[in-house]
């Protein structure tokens, strides 16, 4: 049998309510790309009936919208959770104002996408560059909500909706709105294909136990990495 | 002009319309602007006793196909009022003086009735060169300009006026512009549609008299009344939409049957505008109730986002018929393979950490044996 003896801490890194996000984020994701994609392209599978008797593209619909509305309010929660989670969740992870994010950023591409060297990353949470890409799909989030709901807004009377029904004259028309709801629906899938990609990357490498992290929270982190994580001088992991 | 200024009704007394006529066309006009009984009685109060608006009405860069429909509105009354004498007014296609008479007669209007009159605009305005467009040696929008100054407010006819239309589609050469982004300071009401429905076009002209100020716009400045919702919302296909028939050709049996046109590119759930409701000529049919998939000729920016016959439109830079999800599949492709390429990479590159079974080095702890 081939064992290796590492010394490894478990820590606890993603907490439950980021954990529940995770998951009920990516359920609404995969429900409403593809019902999204069906609404934008429907299946003509049915024939020689009446509309009195079907009703299926309005479910799609619902579905859709149903969803939607769990999106955004998860959402919102998680940007909550930016204030007040523990040090791997909150905002400032996600937003490089500092230059050493920056530098962890290029050293990650270095190491993992071009795999020029073969140091290790320290981070615990997320990388710098990651967290870099989740800022920026938080941005799309953003935006799919403001066109989704602007969208929307015209067929309700609630309040929500209500809210954003001002972004289709700022952006000229249902039309332009949609399709920037429909291109940005690409985004989200591109970022899923290479988002589970990294996950089993980082844990096929790494091995410190990122994919189930999101389900139990736990990570295997070498003893060094979190002694250098808990000296640290600055904010930011080692230089 | 008399210097008795004439109402509606007198005017329309004057030509032969009976009390009778003059009642049904005010019923139907308080129907289309969605008012409650009562607003009969203020439609006829109002055009028996308000003088007629004052009415300028100008030709830029455009068809004028919007003349064309209110013209042919199925309560011709108004139009017949402010078309027949329009000519004391100001018309280019209609009045009957040409030359410095008709340069006069619009000076006459400005100068009569200040922060009376009602400028209307068919047309853009080019203003990348403003030379594309004179008329009697002056520009376009230096004839706006001055007219507008004392005007009480304008009223934008049609796509061109409201949004461009197809002067301003992609590459724009003249730079054409509607009268909203190139005026200030006057209300601007956008009627659009290329053409507006004729009873539309009656009904906000029934409203300024009426109620002496503009309609209830929406955030892109169109009437509310008329533009609130979608084609879709209205349409009498709709049920088919959500039972998730549709027409897949033009001479299918989902056609015959008179299913949804959405695969067939119809624009109904993007465009807001009430063909569904009063419909075209005289309320005999729209293009969806021909079997032809709407256009989107109340938007802005329509014929950027074609094809017509293609629901998803063309993204530009890309090349004809390179919409979105082909440029996604594509990106998708290109992701797969990338991601194939690193994992091989990965595994070349970092095969030492991979089946590294030694402990880090550095690393302090002493190891635990394991059974």
């Amino acid at each position: 049998m081939r064992n290796r003896s590492v010394p490894l801490r478990e820590v606890h890194v993603w907490e439950m309510p980021v954990r529940v996000y995770h998951w009920i984020n990516a359920l609404c994701i995969v429900v409403l790309c593809a019902t999204g994609y069906l609404i934008g392209s429907p299946l003509a599978f049915m024939n020689g009936t009446e509309a009195y008797f079907n009703y299926w593209f309005g479910t799609v619909r619902f579905i859709h919208f149903v969803s939607a509305f769990l999106f955004f309010f998860n959402f919102v929660f998680r940007l909550y959770w930016g204030f007040t989670g523990n040090e791997f969740s909150r905002w400032y992870n996600y937003i490089p104002l500092k230059r050493c994010q920056w530098k962890e950023m290029m050293e990650v591409i270095k190491v993992d996408i071009l795999q020029l060297t073969n140091k290790k990353i320290d981070s615990i949470g997320h990388n710098s560059l990651a967290s870099f890409i989740y800022f920026i799909t938080f941005l799309i989030f953003l935006l799919q909500c403001l066109t989704g709901f602007g969208m929307y807004a015209a067929m309700s009377n609630a309040f929500l909706p209500k809210l954003f029904a001002w972004i289709v004259p700022f952006l000229g028309g249902d039309m332009q709105v949609r399709q920037i709801h429909h291109i940005l629906m690409w985004g989200f899938i591109l970022f899923a294909m290479v988002h589970m990609y990294l996950v089993f990357y980082h844990d096929y490498i790494e091995r410190r136990g990122v994919t189930s992290s999101m389900i139990g929270g736990w990570k295997f982190i070498e003893e060094d990495v979190i002694e250098r994580h808990d000296n640290r001088t600055e904010e930011c992991p080692k230089d | 002009m008399e210097n008795q200024r004439l109402s509606f009704y007198e005017e329309a007394k004057g030509n032969g319309v009976s009390r009778r006529d003059f009642l049904k066309f005010c019923a139907t006009m308080a129907a289309f602007l969605g008012l409650e009984a009562s607003g009969i009685g203020q439609i006829v109060k109002a055009l028996e006793s308000k003088p007629r608006l004052p009415v300028i009405w100008f030709h830029f860069q455009e068809c004028t196909c919007c003349s064309e429909s209110f013209i042919r509105a199925s309560h011709p009354l108004v139009a017949d009022i402010v078309l027949n004498k329009i000519s004391l007014d100001y018309q280019e296609t209609l009045m009957a003086a040409s030359g410095v008479q008709a340069e006069d007669a619009y000076k006459a209007v400005m100068a009569k009735y200040p922060g009376e009159y009602i400028v209307m605009v068919e047309g853009s305005i080019p203003t990348e060169n403003e030379a594309y467009c004179c008329i009697g040696g002056r520009s376009a929008l230096q004839i706006l300009e001055e007219a507008v100054k004392n005007c009480k407010a304008v009223v934008a006819w049609g796509n061109c006026a409201s949004a461009g239309c197809v002067q301003a589609a992609s590459p724009n050469p003249t730079g054409a512009q509607p009268v909203h982004k190139v005026i200030s300071g006057k209300p601007v009401i956008n009627v659009q549609g290329c053409p507006p429905i004729a009873d539309v076009m009656a009904g906000v002209v029934v409203h300024l008299l009426t109620f002496d100020r503009i309609p209830q716009l929406d955030g892109l400045g169109r009437p509310k009344a008329f533009y609130s919702r979608r084609v879709h919302d209205t349409c009498y296909r709709r049920a088919n939409f959500d039972a998730g028939l549709f027409v897949e050709s033009f001479d299918d049996e989902g056609a015959k049957r008179g299913y949804c046109l959405y695969k067939m590119g119809c624009k109904g759930p993007v465009t807001y505008n009430s063909c569904g409701i009063i419909k075209w000529n005289d309320g005999v049919s729209y293009p969806i109730q021909s079997g032809h998939p709407c256009i989107g000729c109340s938007e802005a920016g329509f014929w950027d986002n074609g094809p017509f016959y293609q629901h998803l439109p063309e993204v530009a830079g890309f090349g004809i018929e390179t919409t979105a999800d082909k440029i996604g599949l594509g990106l998708g492709i290109a992701t797969a393979v990338g991601i194939a390429g690193h994992a091989i990479v990965t595994n070349i590159r970092k095969h030492k950490e991979i089946t590294n079974t030694e402990p880090e080095e550095g690393s302090k702890i002493e190891t635990t044996k394991e059974s």
